[in-house]
């Protein structure tokens, strides 16, 4: 019996043994290209491909270089543009995600089933294919290439994304809404004094994801922005940085240029992923 | 059978406030049918004067559009355009002049204007009819017609979701149904890279599209074909790989044995906190067959000084290269899926199996599996039709690369949406074929998910939760 305990021990051990270094190892592979990034942002030998792993010299001036050197591209220009048009279209989906997705939740109209059909029918083409139309209707507006035109694009559409938002309101218990009917308060007065401050987890959720996105589209900023370099976002100016004739000069700096935006946009991921994970573990119980 | 009859009918009578067209014509008084000609007549000559003038000023509005631009929008869309840019004899002068040519572009996007300004018309219309017929009611039933302040009042109330929704709802009009009709309109077209405007005209050609695409022996059908066995190769391996790694890093790390658990799950989180481009280019530039890992190869001794390996440079290499990165991207996820399901599965089915004598691999087989997969058959879901639309794993790594010359402007990688892109922004601007891929991928996603999603209970329970 005590050698049978022992035995169990050991195979434990070994196990545990056995998985951590798996772990470690896994973590090697995945930090791998996040460590290498950060390694190139720092090399001092321009180039794209150095014939060798490790840096010769390190240095800070891709940073530096990155908001100096303005002839070719304006990296600050296009990190204050996608801050411009974060916070605009952020701002605008959440007024319309938490819109559509209360009324789902909360009323019962005509409309209800059959919106939630269209909306659901609509998910299912690919986002893009409309690109070019939108282009166009955009060009009836007289607003390409502006920043105006992308704050629309990233927020128009924004209400068919109300999946988890709603989700989240359909766990907020009825009964708290009737019982301020009875009291008297209109529905607005419900969903103003009561809901909204219930929803802190899924409103700063929905502010972060489309906070995030413009960071991260390239889709629809290459069409609309076309070769008007100031009007460029960070994603699309970092994505030219490597085009052929530009890579050898920027690569350095490209790398650089992506460490700056990751740090802020990964930062708001992991703080995204909690409240997400407070959202859909449920809101209030009553 | 006729209880339940009974029961439809009392059901019909609470709805009985509502108004439908035919009943508004049978029951109507004279107000009431003037107000299908002349908007808001019923409501302004019994006195909601505002209410009425704003239902007389979107008819007046809407004939105002249709006589200046609305009708002539109609009609081009019958033929979107006759006149061709160039050159044509004019009879009075005897010589050529630049004739200004249509613009088929303009005049199909005119016409879709055109259709959703008269669907909105409409939709304003049924109201006034509404309106028009519930003041006749009041009316005679005796009771006052609300102001219209108490109406606008009701849409803080029982129709708040009106005013909630009327925003997006303009917004997704504008920016998704809008385009997307008009690019599904497009699909039956020739608009294609030789039937470009303002120079050329593009005309209506029925099905043409899809059968040069699917049955044609053409090489653009031949390359549809190949890259649509592909798209879905991939979507399949990439899904199940993904929660096949996903589910056992989980397991992995949320074993009883495991310590900092919080320390590895912020590892992996790290690497898809990181916006998706800056990832996949940084991977895309160090799999080159000049960047670091092959360099990293040839430092260690396990290549030659000159050899490299060609991940992304080779088709078949390359296949596999964006499977095993997209695994890089995809695992983390599913492990965060996959560890709040972990956590949620009820301890005392364990309990209850170790009571009964089952060893670990039986209760990961019986309870563990059954219960993840019954719990995330949506989510499988979700990531098989995102995988078939997963743009960025493929375009930023190998922009559909390496090409192929049997292929028409599409690689070896290259998934259908990603054809697509290429359709719409490359040099070859085949709008009409981008169109028909689109709507092809429309019918794949919604077949594969309306057969499995319709059936998860989530879908089928929706009002029963609350």
């Amino acid at each position: 019996m005590i050698k049978n305990e022992a035995s169990m021990t050991e195979k434990r051990k070994t196990s545990n043994f056995l998985s951590h270094t798996l772990l470690i190892v896994l973590s090697v592979i995945w930090l791998f290209p996040v460590f290498w990034v950060v390694l190139t942002s720092f090399r001092g030998e321009k180039g794209s491909y150095a014939p060798y792993f490790w840096p010769k010299t390190f240095t800070f001036d891709n940073y530096i270089k990155l908001f100096t050197e303005t002839e070719q591209f304006y990296f600050a220009k296009w990190f204050s543009n996608t801050l411009v048009v974060a916070i605009f279209s952020c701002l605008l989906s959440t007024i319309f995600v938490l819109g559509i997705s209360y009324s789902l939740s909360r009323m019962r109209f005509r409309m209800r089933k059959p919106f939630l059909n269209v909306a659901l029918i609509l998910g299912m083409f690919p986002g893009f294919m409309s690109m070019i139309a939108i282009y166009y209707i955009l060009k009836g507006l007289n607003i390409t290439q502006s920043l105006l035109s992308l704050v629309l694009v990233y927020s128009g559409g924004a209400g068919l994304g109300f999946y988890i938002a709603k989700g989240f309101f359909d766990t907020i218990p009825k009964s708290i809404d009737e019982a301020a009917w009875i009291d008297g308060a209109t529905k607005w007065k419900v969903f103003t004094k009561i809901t909204v401050p219930l929803s802190k987890p899924i409103i700063i959720y929905t502010v972060l994801t489309s906070f995030i996105a413009p960071w991260t589209d390239y889709i629809f900023v290459s069409v609309i922005m076309g070769d008007s370099y100031d009007k460029y976002t960070v994603a699309l100016g970092l994505y030219k940085m490597l085009e052929r004739e530009f890579i050898t000069n920027w690569y350095t700096r490209f790398a650089a240029g992506a460490v700056i935006v990751s740090i802020p946009i990964a930062i708001l991921f992991v703080i995204m992923q909690r409240y997400y994970a407070e959202g859909v573990s449920g809101a209030v119980k009553g | 059978m006729r209880e339940i009859k009974a029961n439809a009918n009392k059901n019909k009578s609470n709805k009985d406030n509502r108004v439908s067209i035919g009943k508004a014509l049978v029951y109507g008084d004279f107000l009431t049918i003037l107000s299908f000609v002349i908007m808001g007549a019923s409501n302004l000559l019994r006195g909601q004067i505002l209410k009425g003038l704003l239902f007389l000023l979107a008819e007046l509005t809407y004939i105002f559009y249709m006589v200046n631009m609305g009708i002539a929008s109609f009609a081009g869309l019958r033929t979107l355009g006759t006149k061709e840019q160039g050159m044509v004899m004019d009879e009075e002068l005897g010589i050529f002049v630049v004739q200004q040519g249509d613009n088929s572009m303009l005049i199909l996007l005119a016409g879709v204007i055109a259709i959703a300004v008269t669907a909105l018309f409409l939709v304003i219309w049924k109201a006034n009819i509404n309106a028009a017929f519930t003041a006749q009611r009041l009316k005679m039933q005796g009771k006052k017609l609300p102001t219209f302040a108490m109406d606008v009042a009701t849409y803080f109330d029982s129709k708040l979701y009106r005013t909630l929704m009327t925003p997006s709802l303009i917004g997704i009009m504008l920016f998704t149904i809008l385009p997307l009709f008009f690019m599904i309109l497009i699909a039956f077209t020739n608009f294609d890279n030789a039937h470009q405007p303002p120079g050329n005209l593009f005309t209506w050609v029925g099905l043409d599209n899809f059968r040069t695409m699917l049955f044609s022996g053409e090489r653009i059908a031949k390359t549809f074909w190949p890259v649509l066995w592909w798209t879905l190769i991939w979507a399949v391996l990439a899904t199940s790989l993904n929660y096949i790694g996903g589910i056992l890093l989980a397991l992995l790390i949320n074993r009883q044995g495991t310590r900092f658990k919080g320390l590895w799950r912020t590892i992996f989180v790290i690497s898809i906190a990181i916006p998706q481009f800056v990832s996949l280019l940084v991977i895309r530039t160090m799999l080159n067959d000049s960047g670091a890992i092959n360099m990293l190869l040839r430092e260690l001794g396990f290549i030659g000084k000159q050899d490299f390996l060609p991940f992304l440079s080779n088709p078949t290499w390359a296949r596999v290269t964006v499977v095993i990165v997209n695994l890089w991207v995809g695992v983390p996820y599913t492990m965060l899926v996959a560890t709040g399901i972990l956590q949620n599965i009820p301890k005392d089915l364990y309990e209850a199996a170790k009571v009964d004598g089952a060893n670990p691999f039986v209760i990961f087989a019986k309870i563990t599996m059954p219960y993840v997969i019954f719990v995330t058959t949506p989510y499988l879901i979700t990531q098989f039709i995102g995988n078939i639309n997963n743009f960025n794993v493929i375009y930023f790594l190998t922009g559909g690369g390496p090409a192929s010359l049997d292929y028409y402007q599409a690689g070896k990688t290259d998934l259908l949406v990603t054809w697509l892109y290429k359709l719409t922004t490359g040099t070859m601007k085949d709008y009409s074929y981008a169109s028909v891929i689109g709507i092809l991928v429309f019918v794949i996603s919604a077949v594969f998910s309306l057969i499995t999603y319709r059936r998860t209970t989530a879908y089928k329970s929706e009002e029963e939760f609350q």
